[in-house]
């Protein structure tokens, strides 16, 4: 089963990678541009066939590993 | 003095740690993460890019098998003092409150530059007065301490904030985002350093100055 995680910093925690795109977004000139937000996207491939066992297993693995809670946040797309 | 230097794939300053350490008379060590056997007073999770910082700095280091150890190491009253990439895992790890992420100019920042001593009721900076400005080495692209509101609070309250970044007469200045300029921390018990300056790079005035010495040397 194929497994999309998306992680990004949480609300309020600065994120100096999308501030920075924006500025270069508004001086491209797209000025209607506000609060650009980078994540990174984990993609895996899980040998279960059971959408909760592996719901289960992903979310461990972003508790555990994939996302750092403290700064980040994070969605499992199945 | 017993120290044991913990070295992952990817550290790079294990060396100058033991070079400092060595200078002040320790017994050092320096062991491959894959052990899983501590036996010192002080263990230094040294500087470096830990596995490459792949997905995040030192998310993947806090799962070497000789973490269990520096775990146990804390949970003993042991001391542990995280340089840098060390500072990282031990945010990781929950043996310090907050995390580091990018800095805010998106640099990798490698200069010297001025912390103020913040507190010096603890062993690693005992040596120093409260507000001494020091001059050390920074070399970080993720040293942008952040932490929630309550965790700020606890560790102002109980004076683990111990250094903040400043300039030569003590004013605030950020090289990194920092929230309240924070340098580096400590925990509740005051047995667990972390900082992002690298004071092993400052021990010998030809190479611009000894005040990295000065704080290593109040564990000895």
């Amino acid at each position: 089963m194929k497994v999309v995680v998306n992680v990004k910093l949480k609300d309020g925690v600065l994120d100096p990678a999308g501030k920075a795109t924006e500025h270069a977004l508004t001086s491209l000139g797209f000025s209607d541009v506000d609060n650009v937000r980078i994540g990174k996207q984990i993609i895996l491939d899980i040998n279960k066939t059971s959408k909760e066992d592996v719901l289960k297993d992903v979310k461990k693995m972003c508790e555990e590993l994939l996302a750092n809670t403290v700064i980040e946040e994070y969605e499992i797309v199945l | 003095m017993k120290v044991a230097i913990v070295t992952f794939p990817g550290t790079n300053c294990e060396r100058d740690t033991k070079y400092a350490f060595d200078k002040l008379g320790c017994d050092t060590e320096i062991i491959w993460h894959k052990n899983t056997n501590i036996n010192a007073d002080l263990v230094i999770l040294p500087g470096g890019f830990s596995y490459g910082d792949y997905l995040r700095t030192a998310a993947i280091a806090k799962f070497s098998p000789i973490m269990k150890s520096v775990v146990d190491h804390a949970k003993k009253g042991g001391y542990i003092l995280g340089i840098c990439n060390g500072f990282q895992m031990l945010v990781e790890l929950n043996l310090l409150k907050g995390a580091l992420h990018k800095n805010l100019d998106l640099n990798f920042i490698s200069k010297y530059h001025h912390v103020k001593v913040i507190s010096n009721d603890n062993k690693f900076l005992r040596n120093c007065q409260k507000d001494e400005i020091l001059n050390i080495p920074i070399a970080h692209g993720e040293g942008n301490y952040y932490a929630s509101d309550d965790d700020i609070k606890q560790l102002q309250d109980n004076e683990q904030i111990l250094l903040t970044y400043c300039d030569k007469d003590g004013n605030s200045s950020n090289p990194n985002g920092s929230v309240l300029d924070i340098a580096g921390i400590c925990d509740k018990e005051k047995r667990i350093f972390g900082l992002m300056p690298h004071p092993e790079r400052a021990i010998e005035k030809e190479l611009g100055g000894v005040d990295g010495l000065k704080m290593l040397k109040g564990f000895i």
